[in-house]
C-alpha cells in the first residue's frame, strides 16, 4: 500500500465535516456563467485596446507599446470591477462565516471555480484547485507525488522549462534519491521527443513527466497528447505546465491527456495572486495534503488530523477569493471574444512579428521561425555590426526610452539559454490587444538599437590600458 | 532622462574596447560575482604587491554598463593602494546610491572616467550592473589580505 492510499476518495468521512457544496458549471445561470456575456464580442482589436485602459498611456510622447504579455497580462475593466465590487459589496471570509456576506462570498468563491472548470474543460469543479500562482501548483504536484518516491526512480523534465518547473523536481529529487532527466530540444527549437524516446528517457523507472505545453522563450507549442501518452505507457503521471498556453489558445484539460495541469491567472487578463491546478479526480483523491492548516482539514486533534476531500484539501486557510472572482471575470471576458478568436490573432500577429523581427540586421530568433505550433512570445539575440552582442539589458534599456516594453535576460529559464549557447535574450510577446503597428514600432526600434551600439570605439581613459 | 543620456559616449567606448580585460597570472585573490536578476557574471582577480593593487583582471558576461564600469574600475585602482582603492569604491557606491542628486564633476578628480555612471543612478534598475565589477574588486581585495586593506 503506497503512503498516499491512506487520503483515498473511498475512505468515508468521519467527522461529518461540512465543506461548501461543490458548484458545477451547469447550476451557473446568468450573470454568474462562463457564457454570461450575452453578445459574442467580435474579434476587433481597436474596440479590445478599449477595455484596457492602460494602454492608453503614453510614455513620453510616445503610445505606450506592450510587449511583455508573456510576463504578466494586461486587465480589462471588467476583471478590475468585478474585484471592486466582491469587496465593496460582498466581502466576507469562506466556508466558515454562517452570515449572509458570508454566504455570498462562498458562493462567488465556489462559483468561480465552475466557471474555470467549464473554461479548461475539467469534468467536474472538484478537480480545480486554486493556488497563489502557476509555480505554487506545480510545488504541490512535486511535493504529493513525491510522497511515493524512491531511489532508483526517474523524473523527467526539458530543457526548455520555466525554473518552476524544474527547481521543484530537483528539490524533491534530492529529498527522495529520485533521479531528474531531462528532453533536449532541436536546434529550431523543438521538443526532441523522438530523440529522447530512442534515449531510452521514458522506461519502466520513469514515475513523473513534467513538461511544458507552450515554451515562454521559445514560443514553442509541444506534443503534450504524444508525450503523456507515451509516459502513461510507462505508467507515469503526466504533469503539465500550461501556464502560457491557456491564456493564447483553447485548452481542454481531458484532451491534452494529463493528469495534472497548472496555470496562472495573471497571464489570461486575470489578476495576480492566483494560479490553478486542475487534476483527475482520483488521482487528487489519492495525493496527500500539501499545505496544512485551517480549510483543509476534516478533524483536527491534538494526536492527529484527517483531511478534506478534493479540492478543499488542497487550499490551507483563507485563499484568494477575489481574486478567484477577478478570474472567473477574465474566463468570461476571453470567452466572448472566443479563445479560437485569441488564438487565431496571435497567429497572425506572431507571423507579422517573424517577418518583421527577420528584417533587423544581426537578430537572431531562438525557436521556430515559422508561426506554425508556435506560441506568441518570440526571444531573440543581438548582434552590433562588429560581430559582438548587445546584452538584452541594453536593448531594452533603448526600447524603454521609446515606450517599447519587453523583457531582458533568462526568462526563467536559464539552462535553456545555456543549451542555446547565449547568456540571455530580449523577449517579445504579444496578446490579444496588440497590434500590427506596436509591432512595426519593434522592429523599428531594434534597427536603431543595432546602430546605436555599432558606432566605431574611440581610445578613452585619463591613463591608458597597461 | 533619455536612456541615450545613460549611455554616455564614453561608457560605450569603454563597452566597446575593455581595459585590463582577460583573465592573468599571478594574483592573491579571484572572485566569482553574479547578479541573479539577469545572469551577468564576472570572474575577477587581484594581484597586489605589498600594499599597492599592481593588476586587476577579469572575464566577464554581461551589459555595456556592467562591462564598462569594470573596465573603468580596473583603469582606477591599478596602481594604488589596496585602502585607497577601496575608498574609491565606496565613493563610487556613494554616487550610484545618490539616485544622481550629485554634482558629478565635483567628483572627476577622483573617479575620472567613473563619474560618466553618474547617470545610471537615475535609473534604479542598473545601479546594480554599474556595481557588478566594483563590488568583485572589493571582496577580492579584501580577500589579498594585503594589510592596507583592513586599516583604516
Amino acid at each position: 500500500m503506497t503512503a498516499s492510499a491512506r487520503y483515498s476518495a473511498a475512505a468515508p468521512l468521519s467527522g461529518g465535516a461540512q465543506y461548501p457544496e461543490p458548484i458545477e458549471p451547469t447550476e451557473l445561470d446568468g450573470a454568474d456563467s462562463l457564457h454570461a456575456v450575452d453578445e459574442p464580442i467580435p474579434f476587433d482589436v481597436d474596440a479590445i485596446r478599449a477595455d484596457f485602459p492602460i494602454l492608453e498611456r503614453t510614455a513620453g510622447d510616445r503610445p505606450l507599446v506592450y510587449l511583455d504579455s508573456a510576463n504578466t497580462s494586461q486587465k480589462p475593466r471588467c476583471v478590475v470591477e468585478a474585484i471592486e465590487d466582491h469587496y465593496l459589496s460582498h466581502n466576507a471570509n469562506v466556508a466558515r462565516a454562517m452570515h449572509l456576506l458570508g454566504a455570498e462570498a462562498t458562493e462567488a468563491f465556489e462559483s468561480s471555480r465552475a466557471v474555470l472548470a467549464e473554461f479548461v474543460g475539467a469534468a467536474s469543479s472538484d478537480e480545480l484547485v486554486f493556488t497563489k500562482n502557476a509555480s505554487e501548483a506545480l510545488n504541490l504536484c512535486a511535493y504529493t507525488l513525491g510522497a511515493g518516491l524512491r531511489p532508483g526512480d526517474e523524473i523527467v523534465v526539458s530543457v526548455m522549462e520555466h525554473h518552476s518547473n524544474i527547481v521543484p523536481w530537483q528539490l524533491l529529487a534530492e529529498r527522495t534519491g529520485a533521479t531528474l532527466r531531462w528532453f533536449d530540444v532541436t536546434e529550431d527549437g523543438r521538443l526532441d521527443l523522438a530523440g529522447g524516446l530512442a534515449a531510452g528517457l521514458l522506461n519502466e523507472r520513469t514515475r513523473v513527466v513534467s513538461v511544458t505545453a507552450v515554451s515562454n522563450v521559445l514560443g514553442t507549442v509541444n506534443p503534450v497528447a504524444e508525450i503523456a501518452a507515451a509516459a502513461h505507457a510507462y505508467g507515469a503521471t503526466v504533469v503539465v505546465d500550461a501556464s502560457q498556453a491557456v491564456p493564447q489558445m483553447p485548452v481542454d484539460v481531458q484532451a491534452l491527456g494529463a493528469d495534472l495541469v497548472a496555470f496562472t491567472g495573471h497571464k489570461m487578463v486575470g489578476p495576480t495572486g492566483i494560479g490553478v491546478l486542475w487534476g483527475r479526480y482520483d488521482l487528487l483523491a489519492a495525493l496527500p495534503p500539501f499545505l496544512g492548516g485551517g480549510e483543509m482539514i476534516e478533524t483536527v486533534k491534538m494526536t492527529g488530523s484527517t483531511f478534506a476531500p478534493p479540492p478543499h484539501r488542497f487550499e490551507a486557510g483563507t485563499p484568494p477569493i477575489a481574486q478567484a472572482v477577478g478570474l472567473a471575470a477574465a474566463a468570461r471576458y476571453l470567452t466572448a471574444i472566443g479563445m479560437d478568436q485569441v488564438a487565431a490573432h496571435e497567429q497572425a500577429i506572431t507571423a507579422y512579428a517573424l517577418q518583421g523581427l527577420a528584417t533587423v540586421p544581426g537578430l537572431r530568433v531562438l525557436g521556430p521561425a515559422e508561426p506554425v505550433d508556435r506560441g506568441g512570445a518570440i526571444s531573440f539575440t543581438l548582434v552590433a555590426a562588429d560581430g559582438s552582442q548587445i546584452h538584452p539589458h541594453d536593448v531594452s534599456q533603448l526600447l524603454d526610452g521609446r515606450g517599447i516594453a519587453v523583457r531582458g535576460g533568462h526568462h526563467c529559464a536559464r539552462p535553456l539559454h545555456e543549451r542555446f549557447g547565449v547568456q540571455s535574450s530580449t523577449r517579445a510577446s504579444s496578446y490579444l490587444y496588440t497590434t500590427e503597428a506596436e509591432i512595426d514600432a519593434l522592429v523599428d526600434a531594434l534597427g536603431y538599437t543595432v546602430s546605436f551600439f555599432s558606432r566605431p570605439a574611440r581610445p578613452v581613459g585619463r591613463r591608458p590600458p597597461r | 532622462m533619455n536612456p541615450e543620456d545613460l549611455y554616455q559616449e564614453i561608457i560605450l567606448d569603454h563597452y566597446r574596447a575593455k581595459h585590463h580585460s582577460g583573465l592573468r597570472e599571478p594574483y592573491e585573490a579571484e572572485v566569482h560575482h553574479v547578479n541573479p536578476s539577469c545572469g551577468d557574471e564576472v570572474t575577477l582577480r587581484v594581484h597586489v604587491d605589498g600594499d599597492t593593487v599592481t593588476d586587476v583582471s577579469y572575464e566577464g558576461m554581461g551589459c555595456s554598463i556592467s562591462q564598462a564600469s569594470t573596465s573603468v574600475m580596473s583603469d582606477l585602482v591599478i596602481g594604488r593602494s589596496v585602502h585607497d582603492g577601496l575608498e574609491l569604491h565606496a565613493e563610487f557606491l556613494a554616487m550610484m546610491q545618490s539616485r544622481g542628486a550629485v554634482d558629478a564633476d565635483a567628483l572627476e578628480d577622483r573617479l575620472e572616467d567613473g563619474i560618466a555612471f553618474a547617470g545610471v543612478a537615475k535609473f534604479p534598475a542598473r545601479v546594480k550592473c554599474a556595481l557588478l565589477g566594483w563590488s568583485a574588486f572589493k571582496d577580492a581585495a579584501l580577500r589579498t589580505g594585503a594589510t592596507s586593506a583592513t586599516q583604516p
